[in-house]
């Protein structure tokens, strides 16, 4: 290979001036740095969950050693088996599953119906409902812990799931409409146009037209949604005790026979159940997280 | 929400001509019926479940409402208000809140200029660093917290492993989290490895467009790459940096997770966010704790306010 001009330019690196084609010093310096901060960036990133992955099928005695065993010498997997027949962590782990899902699939069904209206239909009041919506997205959690606590206790529903599933529409609903919004109101307007002027009502224009063209957004949407429902703690913590207890306030009480043992090995083999999913997914619809994540953060 | 998408400018309606604008009257009236039909469940939705539990609390921070008590609820006006500021932990919660934000967003920012300037550039395996750089960001918080506890470990942890018996920068190994003095920088790196190559990855966007022949013009102008980080990328990248920049502060403000599952509500590392809770589940208060509350609240309206300015300014 050659010293391949960037595209773009950047600090270290490649050079942008493809005139000399040759190695000098200064280049292969500049090449070997850049390479070793690429390293560094993808060693900081995964070494902690990697580290997680290895130390969940050491053998107890060495997840213990000092120094570290950096390598287990055989593959132990009791912590998943223990973890696995832990009657509280399936419940947990359905809970969640359960919670997420649900959550995801009321905020599609709604929030697809309003985004279609705020993306495509001019009527009045559009631009305060926009503003309400744009203002959910951005309000802390927090500010309404007190309150929402003492609306689920009224209504009998502590620690129960509707309790979570009511909560985590606070932010997942807004979020949905949100994304949507903009994704419908990027297709181009032609489509709808068609099948109105050939007699279709605006619904069937947006249910048989719009809709089935709108699934990636829906796709990208309803998985950062969930992403978003699985990974909440605060209100988990808060409005569940122990029957609608969810994966995360699980995994963050896991407690051992005395309170400076903490049983390291489960707690990590538990971690990597929760999340491999979720790396899986990411690996997955990468390019879509992206595209959806970055949306409009840079327009130009 | 853990993870939040950058606002876009509010969308305006589909252009004239591209709409669905068509001229009869009934159509118009149908379509603005259909319209308020298909909005109205998500609004009533916030309504019920954001918008009135918002505007409660607001209305319990001035009372001296109480989970389990019997006694009427009588309004205190803002004495809640004036007992959080007379409150030294509620004080030192404000503290540890603003150290976090400022802290951590700016390291984040750093190193996510950083990293989005190296990874900017054609090379192979590109894919797989930009992979990489998802992980933190997917994995849940409180797991990524319990990883790195674990990596802090006092007797056993690989981070005292390595600065001890490997490197020997240390001579004895540290109780990261136990520590007073180490335990907030010790969790604003949990946070900056959690949300910086995400941050990276805003910028890398906000990089990408911008045209490789202004760097080419100012190359034959004889800048050297240093000048142009100043004078060409940073003004350019100025937008994304400041969309990505007010998000990351508008969450790191109201940080609960990674402080309440390594160090729960102790004194050291208390933030705005669990003292609020600390206040209103765990003590009962719920006229005082929503004053905490509603303080957070404020705050961060107040950073939107801000930064929907600074976009209006941008943009003229």
């Amino acid at each position: 290979m050659a010293t391949t001009t960037a595209a773009r330019p950047v600090i270290a690196g490649t050079s942008m001036v493809s005139g000399t084609r040759q190695w000098t010093l200064g280049k292969i310096l500049n090449r070997v740095l850049f390479w070793i901060l690429v390293v560094v960036i993808i060693f900081y990133t995964v070494f902690p969950f990697v580290w997680a992955v290895i130390s969940s099928i050491k053998p107890n005695a060495e997840l213990f050693s000092t120094p570290v065993d950096y390598w287990p010498d055989q593959i132990n997997l009791t912590f998943y088996r223990f973890v696995l027949d832990n009657g509280d962590f399936l419940r947990a782990l359905r809970n969640s599953v359960i919670v997420s899902v649900s959550t995801v699939v009321i905020s599609l069904a709604l929030g697809s119906l309003a985004a279609y209206a705020l993306g495509r239909l001019k009527f009045r009041g559009r631009t305060p409902v926009l503003y309400l919506i744009l203002s959910m997205t951005m309000f802390p959690q927090i500010a309404i812990l007190g309150s929402l606590y003492q609306m689920i206790t009224t209504l009998g529903l502590f620690d129960r799931l509707p309790a979570l599933i009511i909560a985590y529409l606070t932010f997942t609903l807004p979020f949905t409409v949100w994304v949507l919004t903009n994704f419908f109101k990027a297709m181009p307007g032609e489509l709808e146009e068609a099948a109105l002027v050939d007699g279709a009502t605006p619904f069937q224009a947006f249910a048989r037209i719009l809709l089935p063209l709108a699934a990636p957004g829906l796709v990208t949407t309803g998985l950062l949604a969930f992403i978003a429902a699985w990974n909440e703690y605060l209100y988990a913590l808060t409005f569940t005790q122990t029957r609608a207890r969810t994966v995360q306030p699980a995994i963050a009480s896991f407690t051992g026979n005395t309170q400076f043992e903490l049983p390291w090995g489960n707690i990590l083999a538990a971690s990597v159940l929760v999340t491999l999913p979720l790396v899986i997914l990411v690996l997955v619809f990468q390019r879509k997280i992206l595209a959806g994540l970055t949306a409009g953060a840079v327009k130009g | 929400m853990t993870q939040r998408v950058a606002a876009a400018p509010l969308p305006q309606p589909a252009k004239r001509g591209r709409s669905v604008d068509l001229p009869q009257t009934g159509w118009v009236k149908a379509r603005e019926r259909l319209a308020w039909l298909l909005v109205a469940p998500s609004v009533l939705v916030v309504a019920l479940v954001a918008l009135y539990p918002l505007f409660q609390s607001v209305r319990l921070s001035f009372t001296n409402a109480r989970f389990g008590s019997a006694r009427p609820v009588q309004y205190v006006g803002v004495d809640n208000y004036v007992r959080l500021f007379n409150d030294n932990t509620f004080i030192s919660a404000l503290g540890h809140t603003v150290t976090f934000t400022v802290v951590s967003v700016a390291i984040e920012t750093v190193l996510g200029i950083v990293i989005a300037l190296i990874i900017n550039s054609n090379f192979t395996g590109r894919g797989v660093v930009r992979t990489s750089m998802l992980i933190p960001w997917a994995i849940p918080t409180v797991v990524s917290s319990q990883l790195w506890r674990f990596m802090y470990n006092q007797d056993n942890g690989v981070i005292n492993d390595v600065l001890v018996n490997r490197l020997g920068v240390l001579s004895s190994p540290v109780a990261w989290i136990a520590n007073a003095t180490t335990s907030l920088p010790a969790i604003i790196a949990v946070d900056v490895w959690k949300t910086t190559p995400f941050m990276a990855l805003l910028l890398l966007a906000g990089l990408q467009i911008i045209p490789g022949d202004v760097y080419e013009a100012s190359t034959i102008d004889g800048a050297n790459k240093w000048q142009q980080f100043w004078q060409i990328t940073l003004p350019l990248l100025k937008p994304a940096l400041l969309v990505a920049l007010i998000f990351r502060t508008l969450d790191a403000f109201r940080v609960f997770d990674v402080v309440f599952v390594l160090k729960g509500a102790a004194l050291d590392t208390i933030t705005l966010a669990i003292y609020a809770r600390q206040t209103m589940i765990d003590e009962q208060w719920l006229g005082r704790g929503s004053a905490a509350s509603v303080v957070i609240f404020l705050c961060i309206a107040l950073l939107v306010i801000v930064y929907s300015r600074l976009v209006r300014v941008e943009e003229t």
